[in-house]
């Protein structure tokens, strides 16, 4: 069970190093909106999700009422109920309230590593919170930091650091290839994101990309694949 | 700058908002045999959402980001440990808009 919580974290602490910057960025951010440390701290502990993080201090000017910032954080979301649904056939041995409790620390990042380590091992509850865990206290914690280092850190833009989430990712995609048809699946998700980004306000984009890519796989799936 | 309340009822609400999701593929797909063309299209969704939270940042904000992104795909291509990955593309993101 050690081990495979060792092994989580293994897997993960480059993730880790990752966030952290990003983690401070948010918090920057959210200080020169007028959120204090611990605010920041709080949020990030409790909402626990960068993309949606970064939409809500995007939405903060614009004094939208409570139940359409929480439809539209959903709307940001969504795409972790697919990757919940997705990671549940990995988890399907655990207790549903074990099972429960570990999701609250499912991440893109989280989920990205163990679907990767699912193409080849049994997921056990020790290596899910061992992969899982780490990366939350990093975020608020550093969510905090940022917060505090406030104005200091200045524009992370002109270092690059805002292309990092985008960097980690591309970084994780090209574990997932697995022949032409990942090609199909990935060209119709950039496509489709990118028109919906342009057409669509929010964050609709990441939904119709997805599910663009679903239905790609849906399609070229052979027959002999349907048994 | 929020009242504290109108903060701590954002983040009330956004938490349930972000924990709902993460529960609800788990709980609504939890149990139902998936195989066939349905697997097919689930074992999808990992890398086309990936894709699809990264295409718009990649593919819409102009060259320096298109130039990086190939960059970081090539180091990822390459086995690159992922830091490497990620410094290759923070760097050259931030050296392309220096320059262009």
């Amino acid at each position: 069970m050690r081990q495979d919580f060792l092994r989580g974290l293994g897997d993960v602490w480059p993730m880790m190093l990752a966030y952290a910057p990003i983690a401070a960025l948010w918090g920057a951010l959210a200080a020169s909106k007028g959120f204090t440390p611990w605010d920041a701290l709080a949020m990030s502990a409790f909402v626990y999700s960068g993309a949606a993080q970064f939409v809500f201090l995007d939405l903060l000017g614009t004094a939208m009422p409570l139940p359409m910032l929480v439809f539209t954080i959903a709307t940001v979301s969504l795409r972790h109920v697919l990757m919940s649904a997705s990671v549940s056939r990995h988890i399907s041995s655990f207790r549903p309230s074990l099972a429960s409790g570990l999701l609250f620390w499912l991440t893109d990042e989280a989920w990205a590593i163990v679907e990767r380590r699912a193409l080849t091992d049994k997921i056990t509850p020790a290596y899910f919170f061992g992969t899982a865990f780490p990366i939350w206290p990093t975020w608020f914690l550093f969510s905090g930091v940022g917060a505090m280092a406030g104005a200091v850190m200045g524009d992370g833009k002109t270092i690059g650091l805002d292309f990092a989430f985008a960097a980690m990712f591309i970084a994780v995609l090209a574990g997932f290839w697995k022949g032409p048809r990942t090609g199909a699946v990935l060209v119709a998700s950039a496509a489709v994101a990118c028109f919906a980004k342009l057409m669509l306000p929010g964050a609709w984009y990441i939904l119709c990309g997805g599910a663009a890519g679903m239905l790609t796989a849906l399609v070229l799936a052979r027959a002999e694949d349907d048994v | 700058m929020m009242f504290d309340q109108q903060l701590a009822l954002a983040i009330f609400g956004m938490a349930a908002a972000t924990y709902g999701t993460r529960l609800a593929g788990y709980w609504l797909l939890r149990g139902v045999e998936i195989k066939g063309r349905m697997k097919a299209a689930l074992d999808a969704v990992p890398p086309a959402i990936l894709t699809a939270v990264i295409a718009p940042t990649v593919f819409l904000q102009g060259v320096p980001e298109m130039i990086a992104g190939a960059a970081t795909l090539a180091a990822a291509l390459l086995r690159a440990p992922l830091l490497v990955t990620i410094a290759v593309g923070v760097a050259s993101v931030a050296g392309l808009r220096y320059l262009m």
